[in-house]
Formats: C-alpha cells, sequence, structure tokens
C-alpha cells in the first residue's frame, strides 16, 4: 500500500462529516426495514412507532446524510481545486457539531414527543412550516439548516474566491448556492392547499431534480478526474452539457408534479414534455462516465471508487431516468399518481443518484483521509461486493414495488365500476410487500458488507506488491 | 471552425438554464393568478385553515396521500368527502385505533368535536379543487 495524504490539511474536516453521514445511512436503513415490515405487519411497534414516525425518521435521516455527504464533499473537494486551504476549518468543524446536535434532537423529538406536541413546542403556530411531507422538521431545525448552508457557503466560497477556479468547483459552488436557495420555500405555506403544493414542489423537485443534479455532476467529474487522470478540458465540457441539459430539462420538468394538484391544466404539456426529457442528461452521464474509464490514463488503484462512480452513472440513468419515464407522461401518471410506482422510482432514484455518488466520494477520499492512496485489496474486495450486494437487493425492492404498483393500478384505478377500496388492494398485495422486505433484508447485509470493508487490512502477501506502484508503473 | 470546447459548453449552460428559469417563472405567475378559481379559494373559510393546521400538525401526511401525494400506507383523502361523507369522517377518526391484530393503526389524536368538524371542512374543501378529473374512481 502506497501511503498517501491529503495535499490540504484542512481537507480533513471532510473526515468527520463523510463518518457521520455513513452512521446516519444506518440509521436510515433500520426504520426503512420497519417500515417494510409495518407495510405486512400493520400494528408492529404501534403505538410506540406508528408508520408516520417511522416514514419522517426514514426520509429525514436520508436528506440529512445525503446532505452530510455533500458537505464532506464540499470540504474536502473545494481546497484540493482551488489549490489553497480551507477558509476556515474551524467553522467547517463547528457547523458539523451544530448540525449533527440539531440533526439528533429533532430525530429524538420526533420519537419521543408526540408530533403535535412537537409542533407546539417548537414555535409552528408562530410559523407553520410543519406536517408537509420532507419538511417535516420543527421550526428551530429549519433556522438551523439554513444557518449551517450559509456558514458553509460562506467558508467555501470564500476558499474558492482566494483560489483557483476550476469547472468543479463552480458547479459544486453554484449546486450548494441553488439548495440553500431554494430551501427558503420551505418556510412558505400558503394556507391555500393547491399553493403550498406547488411551492413546496419548488424545494422537492428542484432539489432533486435540479440543483443537486449539479452536485452530482461535479461529485462524480472529481472522482472520474482522480481516478481516470482524463484531461480536465474534456470532463469540464461533459459536466457542462450535463448539468446544462438537467436544468434545461428538469426547471419545467417541475410541471410533471403539477398534473392533479389543482394547477391548470396546460402543466399536463409542459410536464409531459420537459419531464420526458429529463432521462437525457442521466444517460449522458452514463456515456460520460464509460467515456472517461475508456478513456483513463493510468490505472489508479483504488478500483472500488471507479466501481461506485460508474455504478452511480448507471442506476442513476435506470432509477432516475428510466423509472422516471415509465411514469411521467400525464395519461401514465393519471392511474399511476401517488401509486407503489412512485413509490419504485423514488427509491431506485435516490440510491443510483445520490446515495452511490456520496459513496463514490467517500471510497475515493476516505484512503487519502486516512493516510493511504488506496484500501487494500482485501478491503475494495469488500467494497466491490458491498456494491453488487446493495445494488441487487434494492432491484428486488425496485421490481417489488414495481409489480405492487402494477398491481394497485390495475384494482384500484383502472375499473371505472367496481373498483377496489384500497386496503383491500394493499391485502392483494401481499407477496410482493414481502419480497420488498427481503430485498431491504439483502440491501441491509450489503450496508454491513460496507461498513466490515473499513475494517479490513491488507492480505499477507500485500505489502510486498503495492497496488500503488504497479499502477504506476502501468500509468507511466 | 474551432472545435466545441469547454467554453461554449458552459455558455450552453448558462444561456439555457436562464432562459428556462424566466420561462417558468412566467408561468408560475400566470398560474398564481388562476389557482384562486381552480382551487375555490372564495371557500376558504377559517375552518378549513383550521383544519390544515390540524391535518399538518397530526402530520397526517406520513401514512396518507391528499391529491396523490404524501405516503402510501393509508388510503387517499382528496376525495374522502365524497366517498364517505362527513359523518363517517368523524366516527372513523373517533374509533382509532381499530386494534384489530396485524391491521394498520390509526393513531388516536382526541380531537374536540370542533376540530372534527374543523377536519370535515377541510377535507370538503380540498374535495372541491379542479384536479383535472384526477383521481380516476371514487376508490382514490
Amino acid at each position: 500500500m502506497r501511503t498517501a495524504t491529503v495535499r490540504f490539511k484542512s481537507q480533513s474536516v471532510a473526515k468527520l462529516y463523510f463518518i457521520a453521514a455513513i452512521g446516519l445511512f444506518v440509521g436510515q436503513i433500520v426504520f426503512g426495514l420497519t417500515l417494510g415490515l409495518q407495510y405486512v405487519i400493520g400494528d408492529l411497534f404501534f403505538p410506540a412507532i406508528p408508520f408516520n414516525i417511522a416514514r419522517m425518521v426514514h426520509t429525514n435521516l436520508l436528506i440529512v446524510w445525503l446532505l452530510m455527504g455533500f458537505m464532506g464533499a464540499a470540504y474536502y473537494i473545494i481546497p484540493e481545486e482551488a489549490e489553497t486551504e480551507l477558509y476556515s476549518p474551524f467553522l467547517a468543524k463547528l457547523l458539523f457539531w451544530v448540525f449533527l446536535a440539531a440533526g439528533a434532537a429533532t430525530i429524538l423529538g420526533y420519537l419521543l414527543v408526540p408530533y403535535a406536541t412537537l409542533a407546539q413546542m417548537t414555535g409552528n403556530d408562530f410559523l407553520a412550516t410543519m406536517g408537509r411531507e420532507f419538511l417535516e422538521q420543527p421550526l428551530p431545525t429549519k433556522v438551523g439548516i439554513v444557518v449551517v448552508a450559509l456558514g458553509l457557503l460562506f467558508n467555501i466560497t470564500m476558499t474558492v474566491l482566494k483560489g483557483r477556479k476550476t469547472a468543479i468547483s463552480l458547479v459544486l459552488l453554484m449546486g450548494l448556492w441553488g439548495l440553500a436557495l431554494l430551501f427558503l420555500f420551505a418556510f412558505v405555506n400558503p394556507s391555500n392547499l393547491v399553493r403550498d403544493k406547488m411551492y413546496w414542489w419548488f424545494v422537492v423537485h428542484l432539489w432533486v431534480e435540479g440543483v443537486w443534479e449539479l452536485i452530482l455532476g461535479a461529485l462524480l467529474a472529481f472522482v472520474l478526474i482522480k481516478t481516470t487522470g482524463v484531461d480536465r478540458e474534456v470532463i469540464d465540457k461533459w459536466l457542462y452539457l450535463i448539468i446544462a441539459m438537467a436544468l434545461v430539462t428538469g426547471i419545467l420538468g417541475t410541471g410533471h408534479h403539477y398534473f392533479f394538484i389543482g394547477l391548470p391544466g396546460y402543466w399536463s404539456w409542459v410536464g409531459s414534455v420537459f419531464g420526458a426529457l429529463e432521462p437525457i442528461p442521466f444517460f449522458m452521464m452514463t456515456l460520460f462516465a464509460f467515456n472517461m474509464v475508456q478513456r483513463r490514463k493510468r490505472e489508479h488503484p483504488n478500483q472500488a471508487a471507479v466501481l461506485w462512480a460508474v455504478g452511480t452513472a448507471v442506476m442513476a440513468f435506470l432509477g432516475a431516468g428510466l423509472w422516471g419515464f415509465i411514469h411521467t407522461l400525464s395519461p401514465v401518471n393519471y392511474y399511476t399518481h401517488g401509486s407503489q410506482i412512485t413509490a419504485a422510482h423514488g427509491h431506485l432514484a435516490f440510491y443510483g443518484a445520490y446515495v452511490l455518488v456520496v459513496i463514490a466520494m467517500i471510497s475515493y477520499a476516505m484512503p487519502i483521509l486516512r493516510g493511504r492512496e488506496a484500501n487494500p485489496r482485501r478491503a475494495q474486495a469488500w467494497e466491490m461486493w458491498s456494491f453488487w450486494i446493495m445494488t441487487i437487493g434494492m432491484a428486488v425492492m425496485v421490481l417489488s414495488l414495481t409489480a405492487a404498483g402494477i398491481l394497485q393500478v390495475w384494482l384500484q384505478r383502472i375499473p371505472t365500476q367496481g373498483a377496489m377500496p384500497f386496503m383491500a388492494v394493499q391485502d392483494q398485495l401481499r407477496f410482493f410487500y414481502w419480497s420488498r422486505v427481503g430485498g431491504g433484508v439483502l440491501f441491509l447485509l450489503g450496508l454491513l458488507v460496507y461498513l466490515t470493508s473499513f475494517f479490513v487490512g491488507p492480505a499477507a502477501d500485500e505489502e510486498e506488491i503495492p497496488v500503488g506502484v504497479r499502477g504506476q508503473l502501468q500509468g507511466a | 471552425m474551432r472545435s466545441f470546447n469547454s467554453q461554449m459548453a458552459r455558455n450552453i449552460f448558462y444561456g439555457g438554464t436562464v432562459f428556462f428559469v424566466l420561462l417558468f417563472v412566467a408561468i408560475i405567475f400566470d398560474t398564481e393568478n388562476r389557482i384562486p378559481e381552480r382551487s375555490n379559494s372564495a371557500e376558504i373559510t377559517p375552518a378549513v385553515v383550521r383544519g390544515k393546521h390540524l391535518w399538518e400538525t397530526r402530520n397526517c401526511i406520513g401514512c396518507h396521500t391528499l391529491l396523490g401525494e404524501g405516503a402510501y400506507f393509508a388510503p387517499e383523502l382528496g376525495n374522502v368527502y365524497q366517498r364517505r361523507g362527513p359523518d363517517f369522517i368523524k366516527a372513523w377518526i373517533k374509533a382509532q385505533p381499530t386494534g384489530a391484530p396485524g391491521r394498520r393503526q390509526m393513531p388516536q389524536f382526541n380531537f374536540t368535536e370542533a376540530q372534527l368538524d374543523d377536519l370535515v371542512e377541510f377535507f370538503k374543501w380540498t374535495n372541491g379543487v379542479n384536479t383535472e378529473k384526477w383521481p380516476p374512481n371514487i376508490e382514490g
């Protein structure tokens, strides 16, 4: 194993963020499994942990750990791209503890206090923002998110300003600024439900199908530059074209959520057309990743990171692109809106696009943060196994939910007369819900394999044939 | 002709983004103007507003969908007023949880009679929103 250290000391703050991100990820999956089981054993843990509480914990943890991952990635990437130390490593560490403490307090609040009491205690009567999907956080938490985001933006913007300005750092900055600004719509909650929903999507859609894609693009480009050694000029060009397509399709693509919530009928056309175009940036991302790996100028010793990066591109295309496309046209969505099809798409899209890119980043950066260029081959083998086990687990879940969704639509939505009621249909879907639980268990197993990889040392013979040196010779 | 370089790609990004942001804002502006009519906003009484507040502070969206959005664990409630009627809705909420073994359970929220009326008013107003004929049938 060749030793390596971070080029700029302040990059090491990323380690805190990455470790916390993985910890929260484990929590997310544990609650996810609970939810999967509650679909088939309806009264499981009731009344201690009702479904809505477990779901809130599951989705909020997802958001928080991905944000942790994005922040850690930003703190790692920006100094290296700007070729200068972070403006304030102290601020980065301070904000980490603030964010972690606020996140933990919020989750404990969900679990220990009835939601109505929590709302009352935290000033929701003063400014009502709670109780809307994914934006369930109490007011102080929402304010905290804004403060932490502004602190992060100040820190990395100052770093970029005093150093080299690359395409990757600019795109990453734009993504993070967009993330922070759009979150301000979380404070907008008109009493008219239709208007409420319209602005709610400004956060939810324009995050995951807008500015987060900028962050995704920047992270993927960074990992690919580092692991393939392909020229920046080439990678920059791809990056700009991908994010251009992401926003060109994604901004008006918001319309695919505006079909049946009380907004004008013309959104059916706007949303269908631009929604149908949304797979394009993801398809380009897949081409990009394979292209760069094929044109690589070196064999990087960290092949696990390459696998995660290529995996991101492929799974993001399948989840966000393909599974999004199957129900994005308004005549199809008329039947599938709010069914298990939506759940299938949501799971695969988040896993493919955001979970995998954060892990790709962690996989690339963590060994360096731990003082070596790449993990031992045995540890990488565990990592690669975890990729396949998690991905297959996710595939089982997604195919189960898709099948459940098709059957649900068939029984509950399509018949004009004598359609089955919701709960009766749910009973018919038990087989698929059980197989979803199976996929979830497999996913957890893959995650445990991933955790194990951090503790796997080199094999007895590995010291003699260092991976890094061999890779370097091939690259020379 | 010079080959396609990253500056040109960057300009496509900036130009495309600005154009579509402006277009989006314009359409949202028009939509804003149509929301009052499509949602019968004149019928949003204080009871409807209180009902929405109850809906939010009990995190109902964590199990149910409303106009197709939310969790998929419990029935769609955008048209529940039409499907069940006001008396059934109130009786149902009061009777929770059912305690039937293995069945999905809804918490008991200990609403007052006035709060139940507010919730019903909220569901009644929501039912009147012009949703382009969604859901396809009464089962939601």
